[in-house]
């Protein structure tokens, strides 16, 4: 069967006063039914952009959009606004970076998860039913009481959680999570990182989880794409990113952050050097720079090394670099 | 609600006394002798004494206060000079013109201003946006006695829609409301323009926030989102702007009631002043003074309704 989500040579460029900045270039990308992929890469990188170029909601800036988006075998590049809504909040549903803002403050949170069931066909006490019956399932305590009250009488923590549930609420096909648990501390992110495997077996859908920090992505994904300046460096397995990392920028991520997966007060593993400048993207290797590994070749654009069959490395010594 | 509600008029009552204590040190401030700066140079020593013992003015400044509060909650505002009547009476006739032509104004500016504010903020960088955007910074920019003048010269005089001058008679709503149209459309224009352009701004914000980005993720409608989700707080801040904006209006009023020899108070206090009926311009000033504490008490209320957070604040 194909897969759910079936990305292909996307590009998304943003205008801007200084020219066009080239924030996604060639990423390709899949999503199997039920699985769950993780998305690494430092701020900036453009996870953001990639979730926004599926969903449809590019900022008004964008400027040419290229490749192709396959969603259950429907092409989302190009999709009239109309049918790309009719996706969204049905078969595409997204929790967002920033759970504090993410809701509407003047609106109570039981008003927000009917209004999201507008499609049913229920009463407004069926929806609100169902409401609670999703506000327990993320551990909401004294969720009936809960529905009437608004966004800004409840935690930073409790607040995912309802972004969760709403999500959840709509049964979609794909869920795309834009760092989840950023903004929340150690135990709360294990909480809600538990709660969303546990949620993901109960539906069965795919999930896209995008986080920068790779002790949660460790936990929760099978396969693991990483970002990088705005292209997809190395993908594959879990096992096969976290054990045997070929790219060296997935190398100095994983150097860089020592705890993995029981620490995790990182914020960002630092690499000496910076991102480079996406308006005047230089040619060849994009990490080239910052590379511990540059070589003469690296000039060149490196190829999509296959080290073995579901996993890819960009890189020309991606057979030489071995776990050491 | 109730508790934010019982809370915010406590402050109202707060507010007034503050303002009532403001007005009575300033005749006290006055250098010399207030009597004889408010009654004129012309007046006698003897109508200066009289003048005095029937303001207090020879009490010490405590009693006075003291007094003044008291006869103000008695609603004892003083004796028009000239008539001799209550100052209540003389003033409490004159509000409901006023009161018509504000509430006549901000009705149809917020009719007209707010659904354009959203147009324009729905369709940013249109053409019909940007005309929306000229024709209200034009409507701020032009003050609203030429906007009388001219509309009396054109309407009335050249044309002959409108009636020139008066309320209207008495007891013939129509009648009242036909001579309403041209002072009510001096006093509201610059009101049409402001009102968009905020309503624009604050709309073009929250469209942008993260909420109204989740509200699309989920598939809502935009007409949902626009009106639901977006107007109810974008209206916020212009509800609180027309609250202060109602007082604001009673500065306007004065001009629109004086070149449409309108009834009202604005004119009231115009005529007192030219005529030195001080208690009236006293007893004037302290009503319109209640009457905006009340306009910002009820526009803070509204906005309280509209936003959950107002209410736990305060
Ligand atoms: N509307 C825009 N106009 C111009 N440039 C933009 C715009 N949105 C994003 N960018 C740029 O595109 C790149 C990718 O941004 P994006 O928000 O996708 O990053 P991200 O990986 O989500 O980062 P973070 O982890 O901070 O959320 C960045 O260089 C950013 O500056
Ligand atoms: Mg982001």
């Amino acid at each position: 069967m194909s897969p759910l989500l079936d990305i292909k040579g996307l590009s998304v460029s943003f205008r801007t006063p200084r020219g066009d900045l080239k924030a996604l270039r060639d990423v390709a990308l899949q999503v199997g039914r039920g699985e769950i992929v993780g998305i690494i890469g430092e701020s900036g990188c453009g996870k953001s952009t990639l979730i926004n170029a599926i969903i449809g909601l590019l900022p008004a800036n964008t400027g040419a959009v290229k490749g192709h988006i396959g969603f259950d075998g429907q092409e989302l590049v190009g999709l009239p606004i109309n049918a790309m809504r009719k996706l969204r909040g049905e078969r595409i549903t997204t929790i967002f970076q920033d759970p504090m803002t993410a809701l509407n403050p003047v609106l109570t949170i039981g008003a927000q998860m009917t209004a999201i069931q507008y499609r049913r066909r229920a009463s407004t006490s069926e929806k609100r039913r169902r409401a609670i019956e999703f506000l327990e399932k993320v551990r909401m305590p004294d969720a009936a009481r809960r529905l009437d009250q608004y966004p800004h009488q409840f935690s930073g923590g409790m607040r995912q959680r309802i972004c969760i549930a709403m999500a959840l609420l709509t049964e979609p096909d794909l869920l795309i999570a834009d760092e989840p648990t950023t903004a929340l501390d150690a135990t709360l992110e294990v909480q809600v990182i538990h709660l969303l495997r546990e949620l993901q077996r109960d539906i069965g859908c795919s999930v896209l989880f995008i986080s920068h920090h790779l002790g949660a992505v460790a936990e929760l994904c099978g396969r693991v794409a990483i970002m990088y300046a705005g292209e997809v460096v190395e993908q594959g397995t879990a096992g096969d990113i976290f054990r045997d990392p070929r790219h060296p920028y997935t190398r100095k991520l994983l150097e860089c952050d020592p705890g993995r997966i029981t620490e995790r007060q990182e914020i960002l593993p630092t690499i000496p050097g910076e991102l480079p400048d996406l308006v005047h993207v230089p040619q060849g290797c994009i990490f080239r720079d910052r590379c511990p590994e540059r070589f003469a070749l690296c000039g060149e654009r490196p190829p999509e090394v296959t080290v073995r069959p579901g996993h890819q490395a960009a890189c020309h010594k991606a057979r030489e670099l071995v776990a050491s | 609600m109730l508790l934010y509600a019982l809370k915010r008029l406590g402050l109202a009552l707060i507010i007034t006394a503050v303002a009532l204590i403001l007005l009575i040190s300033m005749i006290q401030l006055i250098p010399g002798d207030p009597a004889a700066v408010l009654l004129g140079p012309l007046a006698s020593p003897e109508m200066r004494e009289m003048f005095r013992q029937q303001m207090g003015l020879d009490q010490p400044a405590l009693v006075q206060i003291a007094r003044f509060f008291g006869r103000v909650l008695t609603g004892d505002l003083g004796t028009d000079v000239l008539t001799n009547r209550s100052v209540l009476v003389t003033v409490m006739e004159q509000v409901p013109f006023t009161l018509a032509l504000i509430f006549a104004s901000i009705t149809w500016s917020a009719l007209i201003g707010i659904p354009l504010g959203c147009f324009a903020a729905l369709y940013r960088g249109s053409l019909a946006d940007r005309i929306v955007g000229i024709l209200s910074v034009s409507s701020i920019a032009l003050p609203s006695f030429v906007i009388a003048i001219y509309g009396l010269l054109l309407f009335s005089v050249k044309l002959g829609w409108f009636p020139t001058i008066g309320a209207g008679d008495r007891g013939a709503p129509l009648d009242q409301l036909y001579h309403l149209v041209l002072p009510s459309l001096a006093v509201g224009l610059g009101w049409v323009g402001y009102l968009a352009r905020m309503v624009r701004a604050s709309m073009l914000e929250v469209l942008s926030e993260n909420h109204v980005r989740m509200a699309r993720a989920f598939g809502l409608e935009e007409r949902t989102i626009t009106y639901r989700y977006a107007l109810k707080i974008a209206i916020i801040p212009t509800v609180v702007l027309l609250g202060m904006g109602v007082g604001n209006m009673i500065s306007s009023a004065v001009f629109a009631e004086i070149v449409f020899a309108r009834p009202g108070v604005g004119k009231l206090i115009f005529d007192a002043i030219s005529t030195r009926n001080y208690p009236v311009v006293m007893g004037a000033v302290m009503i319109t003074t209640g009457f905006y504490v009340l306009c910002t008490l009820i526009a803070d209320l509204v906005a309280a309704g509209l936003d959950p957070r107002v209410r736990s604040t305060l």
